[in-house]
């Protein structure tokens, strides 16, 4: 045991605890804490029935209270535990309340009224999942709609961005050609164009083009990303030139040492490329709030934040629909994450 | 990298799906090559660079220079013909300020608030974006257990989107939320955050922090582990203390990097809109109203809607990122040279 407790806690130097691996523990569990827990608490909130949402304190585990149906009375009475004048406890449904004094029946002597002070009575809570904030957006609202709007918008752009972007890194990488230093040069050189600085023409470049209230105009302005260029760039100048003229010898098109050849050697770059294109398209926000002012047309981010400014908040509804929009880009950090970093780390782009 | 011959071939499956692919690659197959005898074999560069060049020129570089020809007319029409043409004015009315520091006695004193705002915003979100990513850069480049564990804590809330990022923060900040609910536990009376000028706009930098702090983490934690471990061991036979060896080893040795992230840092800050926009819409009041959502409302949003003025804005900001970006490639080629990797 204190060997496996010596090797969590290595520290630095042979003896004692530096005041830096205190420090050190210290910032990685309050990171933990800090990073982690507000997603958990909206994951565990999005089950909490609206009742369990307004409720303060709040509880941290979605409890509802138990409700029973009593004869003579239409809807479902809660039941509370009441301690009685002589000090035993039994359960009663409430009828109504009328300010500090709750009128109870017994479930099994429904015309019996008991008046109870509602200071000695607690509501009977069961733990319970409210899975009907996930299912009714699904079918009552256009939820559905916007899941689909986001998964055309993020697959079709990522497909284009990889044909597209790969093209252009296969010129400027294979081919000697004049200006080719300057076409290298124009595509990096809108880094320093984002979209908050362009907005307002490229709006009116969109609009022109009939693309306003249009998927694809919400796709179009993304694809020929800069970065992509870069990263596809970089990693075919590494593929040997013998290769094309090789093929070039057994009279392949270009078109075909393309797509035969160059593409399925640069695949890394392309999954790398792929994953980080899923993550911006699917988490963009400003463009699709601008081209998009059709309902029936909103993504998933625009919808969500849309349903959020509204004046009374369906908070049930918008926190199961956030913990649905976190999904794909949670599934990608678990499994992908590896390749992001090293993405990162190496290229310095996000 | 290097590139490698991919190993195996995809399942039977995989191959299946890709044979409608791999036919229709065929097709086109033909008539390519028709156009690569006219164009011939150099000609095909500029085959291959044109759907992009294409893309780049209509929704990059088109909307870039007419943005300058927007910021000179006025009016509420969209398209560019059916507006008129007013010189200066535009930029005129942004500067027509009785005295810079007060926005009150501006033209257009929601353009400055926002600057001003944008202006604080930068200085805190920057200087302490840098200090906590150094200082988790520097704890997950010890010796720990679990390393890529604690990395991935740090980075998980950059690939979140920025609406849910907005939309975790309003929940948690919201009157029955967690934070009440924590202070309630230590005796504190709920309040309503959001609600409050100062401290909505600083939850704005906080979240803004949360969200993006595992990124530049990442670049600094790289940087670090490319310095050679043996200057350290040098350092500890010649009796240097910690602290010593971090002024004089580290620090030097991960400017390149450091400067790298500043520079990134302080570019994204100023544009600075998502998940504020979720999160406090900008206010309460105009709070916590930045450069971009200023431009956004101006362009799009309200009913006196002013693309000119939107442009002339938008132009003025970027301006200061053009500049800010010369820097950061300035710093990179030097960190280049430095043999650092950017």
């Amino acid at each position: 045991m204190s060997r496996v407790a010596e090797f969590i806690f290595r520290r630095r130097g042979r003896s004692g605890w530096h005041w830096t691996d205190v420090f050190t523990w210290v910032w990685l569990i309050g990171g933990l804490f800090i990073m982690f827990g507000p997603a958990v608490w909206l994951v565990g909130s999005s089950f909490k029935s609206p009742a369990a949402l307004a409720e303060f304190p709040p509880t941290i585990m979605p409890y509802v209270t138990q409700k029973a149906t009593v004869e003579g009375y239409d809807k479902p009475l809660d039941l509370y535990e009441v301690t009685m004048p002589d000090g035993s406890k039994t359960v009663l449904a409430e009828v109504r309340r009328i300010g500090i004094v709750s009128q109870m029946v017994s479930p099994d002597k429904p015309t019996e009224i008991v008046k109870v002070k509602i200071a000695e009575r607690t509501p009977v809570r069961t733990m319970s999942f409210a899975t009907s904030n996930y299912s009714e957006p699904f079918t009552h609202f256009d939820f559905v709609r916007y899941l689909w709007n986001s998964v055309f918008v993020t697959v079709t752009a990522t497909l284009i961005t990889l044909i597209v972007n790969s093209m252009a890194a296969f010129a400027l990488s294979k081919y000697e050609f004049r200006g080719r230093t300057f076409a290298m040069l124009l595509i990096l050189a809108t880094l320093m164009v984002p979209l908050s600085v362009i907005m307002v023409p490229l709006y009116s470049i969109v609009s022109a083009l009939g693309l306003f209230n249009n998927l694809w105009g919400v796709i179009l302005p993304t694809v020929a990303t800069p970065t992509g260029v870069f990263i596809l760039r970089q990693y075919m100048l590494t593929i040997p030139d013998e290769l094309i003229d090789a093929a070039r010898m057994d009279k392949a098109s270009e078109w075909q040492i393309y797509w035969r050849i160059i593409l399925p050697l640069t695949a890394p770059a392309l999954a790398v490329l792929a994953i980080f294109s899923v993550v911006w398209r699917w988490n963009d926000f400003l463009w699709p709030l601008i081209v998009l002012s059709r309902k029936e047309l909103y993504t998933l981010q625009v919808g969500l934040s849309i349903y959020s400014g509204e004046l009374n908040v369906q908070w049930h509804f918008i926190l199961a629909m956030t913990v649905v929009t976190m999904i794909p880009v949670v599934l990608v950090f678990i499994f992908l994450q590896r390749f992001i970093t090293t993405g990162i780390a190496g290229t310095g782009l996000k | 990298m290097k590139a490698d011959v991919p190993k195996g071939t995809g399942s039977s499956l995989g191959e299946a799906a890709m044979a409608p692919v791999r036919l229709a690659m065929a097709a086109i197959d033909a008539p390519l090559r028709w156009v690569q005898r006219r164009l011939g074999i150099g000609g095909m560069a500029t085959f291959f660079l044109l759907p992009n060049m294409l893309i780049f020129g209509v929704f990059v570089l088109l909307p870039f220079f007419i943005n300058f020809a927007y910021s000179m007319t006025g009016g509420t029409a969209l398209f560019l013909p059916d507006r008129s043409f007013v010189g200066g004015e535009q930029y005129a009315r942004l500067f027509d300020c009785a005295n810079y520091t007060d926005p009150n006695s501006c033209a257009e004193d929601t353009f400055w608030t926002a600057v001003g705002n944008t202006a604080w915003f930068v200085l805190l979100q920057v200087s302490l974006m840098i200090l906590f990513s150094l200082i988790t850069a520097l704890i997950l480049n010890r010796e720990l257990m679990a390393r890529s564990f604690w990395r991935a804590v740090f980075f998980f809330p950059v690939l979140l989107s920025p609406v849910v990022v907005g939309l975790i923060w309003k929940w948690i900040l919201q009157r029955q939320g967690l934070l009440n609910f924590g202070l309630y536990g230590l005796g504190f009376d709920p309040y309503t955050w959001l609600n409050d000028r100062n401290w909505s706009f600083a939850a704005t930098v906080g979240v803004s922090i949360w969200a993006h702090m595992g990124f530049y983490t990442l670049i600094l934690l790289a940087g670090l582990q490319a310095i050679p471990k043996d200057l350290y061991e040098a350092a500890e036979m010649d009796g240097t203390r910690p602290a010593r060896a971090f002024w004089r080893i580290t620090l030097p040795l991960l400017m390149p990097n450091l400067l790298v992230v500043i520079v990134l840092v302080l570019i994204r800050a100023v544009q600075i809109f998502d998940e504020v926009y979720v999160l406090t819409g900008g206010g309460p009041g105009t709070s916590t109203l930045y450069i971009t959502q200023y431009i956004y409302e101006t362009g799009f949003a309200t009913q006196l809607r002013n693309p000119g003025l939107a442009a002339a804005a938008s132009i003025l900001m970027g301006a200061v990122l053009v500049v800010l970006t010369l820097v950061q490639l300035g710093l990179g080629r030097k960190g280049e040279k430095k043999g650092a990797r950017k």
